[in-house]
């Protein structure tokens, strides 16, 4: 199972609590993951990626074992870390506040 | 006795207020959606139970939400509580958060371009939904004004929308451009005695009219004068803040433009101005006395630049001719050093004799007034920045 840290906002529109988990079949990408993601919770299509063009939004970054996936390909395969479970893949939010 | 529900959308949540129909005691609850824009909220005329809401953030995009029990709980439609989520095939149930601008059929290309801030065409590009209208006769019947500008249309109660194309795909498209707040579709009419008639209202490019239940449009902009335009005079352009209407003289429109307030009296044909002795003509609201079609709300502000009311005052004005000579309302808000602004989606009536009005600002307050405007009282006074207001009168 794949490991997801949501942020606040999208955890709360899940109706999740911290990360979750989903099955993803080989080869484990950004683009299967995300499938994968809003396969097992439909409420999330558009929220990570647009429906339409599934490029990630732009106030959204990708992170796993400290590195920044965000700009990765979506057809890259993820890290030995997140595709064995060891690590999760961290969804972040851009800071806000004023 | 009958009651008021009023739905509150504001820049971290929505609300709801809800009283008895001496509208001097009020219930809160919420926030809901807390963190997210709200940017409007509205109930359905034949299930006041049936509410719908536009949630969307910066970071998430959209989400319409959907409650069946008055706004107690909600869900994203096609996915409530206790509902498998995906249908045998794995597919999910519903898109409720999906809306797609319709290509070419020919050549599976956008429709067409707009015109962007420096004059160049600009993609049309989604952002979020900013008026949900429900259908006067049917609650799983819904549409949506979304910016940039376009009209979609559920009619499976939220689950899945459609562009009516033929707006965004009029002539006048391509010149049709983006106020300060966005190239957005804010208003929403539907004429109760013609099915087949809609009022749209976009700033800024103007009002349009359907005569076919949406397929086709035209713009319906004549009398209207901007300065901010090259010719003043144009059929689209019109930088248009909201249109209302009293739901016995569909004919009978009312406008607050950026600057102007002004009236037709033949369904958009022709516009005429009506500011008469307003102490100035910019402003963002208007609305009509639920039981008296010349008696019309407005709240002046200072300019297109100082949004906060002349003076610091906050005045509500109300003309019992429709237009041309006002009245301040005053009391009630009469607090000194008011600087707060009244968005176009914040003014709201309610249907119980006497009229209810009711106001938002974007300093938090939401005002109330149970006998037409006479006399003032702040439901709530520290929300956040309130972006619309809709009243519903419960049976």
């Amino acid at each position: 199972m794949i490991r997801v840290v949501l942020p606040p906002h999208l955890r709360t529109l899940a109706r999740v609590d911290k990360e979750v988990e989903v099955h993803v079949a080989d080869p484990v990408t950004m683009r299967s993951l995300l499938d994968a993601l809003e396969a097992r919770y439909p409420m999330l299509h558009g929220t990570i990626r647009d429906h339409v063009t599934q490029q990630r939004r732009p106030f959204l970054r990708f992170y796993a074992s400290g590195e920044d996936l965000s700009l990765e390909s979506p057809d890259t395969q993820l890290p030995e870390a997140v595709r064995s479970g060891t690590e999760p893949l961290l969804i972040i939010g851009a800071i806000a506040g004023g | 006795m009958s009651g008021v529900r009023v739905l509150v959308g504001t820049h971290k949540g929505a609300f709801i207020l809800t009283s008895e129909g001496e509208r001097t005691k009020w219930d809160v609850s919420g926030p809901y959606f807390g963190g997210w824009e709200v940017y409007h909220m509205k109930g359905s005329p034949v299930d006041p139970n049936r509410i719908y809401a536009s949630q969307s953030s910066g970071w998430f995009g959209q989400i319409i939400q959907r409650s069946d029990d008055g706004g107690r709980s909600w869900y994203q439609p096609g996915l409530k509580p206790g509902e498998p989520t995906r249908n045998s095939a794995g597919m999910p149930l519903a898109e409720s958060n999906k809306f797609v601008y319709d290509t070419s059929l020919a050549t599976g290309k956008p429709l067409t371009t707009h015109q962007w801030y420096d004059g160049t065409q600009h993609p049309w590009e989604f952002k979020r939904v900013w008026h949900l209208e429900p259908s006067l006769t049917d609650p799983d019947t819904v549409y949506a004004g979304v910016e940039d500008a376009a009209l979609f249309r559920s009619t499976d109660g939220g689950k899945n929308w459609h562009e009516l194309a033929g707006l965004r795909g009029h002539p006048s498209g391509p010149r049709w451009a983006p106020g300060a707040g966005g190239m957005c579709l804010h208003s929403i009419l539907l004429d109760p005695t013609n099915p087949k008639r809609i009022y749209v209202a976009i700033s800024a490019a103007g009002v349009f009219r359907t005569d076919d239940a949406g397929m086709t449009w035209k713009p319906v902009n004549r009398g209207l004068s901007s300065q901010h335009i090259p010719n003043p005079e144009a059929d689209v352009g019109h930088c248009v803040h909201r249109i209302a209407m009293h739901k016995t003289r569909p004919n009978v429109l009312f406008m607050q433009k950026h600057w102007d307030v002004m009236r037709s009296d033949d369904a958009g044909e022709s516009w005429q101005e009506i500011s008469g002795n307003l102490p100035t003509d910019f402003g963002f609201v208007i609305d009509v006395h639920a039981h008296q079609p010349e008696t019309i709300y407005v709240v002046p502000i200072k300019s297109d630049s100082e949004h906060y009311p002349p003076e610091g005052k906050l005045r509500v004005y109300r003309s019992r001719k429709g237009g041309n000579e006002w009245e301040p309302l005053s009391n009630g808000l009469s607090d000194p050093d008011c600087y707060v602004n009244v968005l176009r989606g914040s003014m709201t009536v309610d249907s119980l004799n006497p009229c209810g009005v009711y106001f938002g600002t974007t300093g938090g307050q939401v005002y109330a007034s149970p006998d037409a405007g006479d006399h003032w009282a702040p439901i709530v006074r520290d929300l956040p920045a309130v972006l619309s207001v809709e009243a519903q009168t419960l049976p």
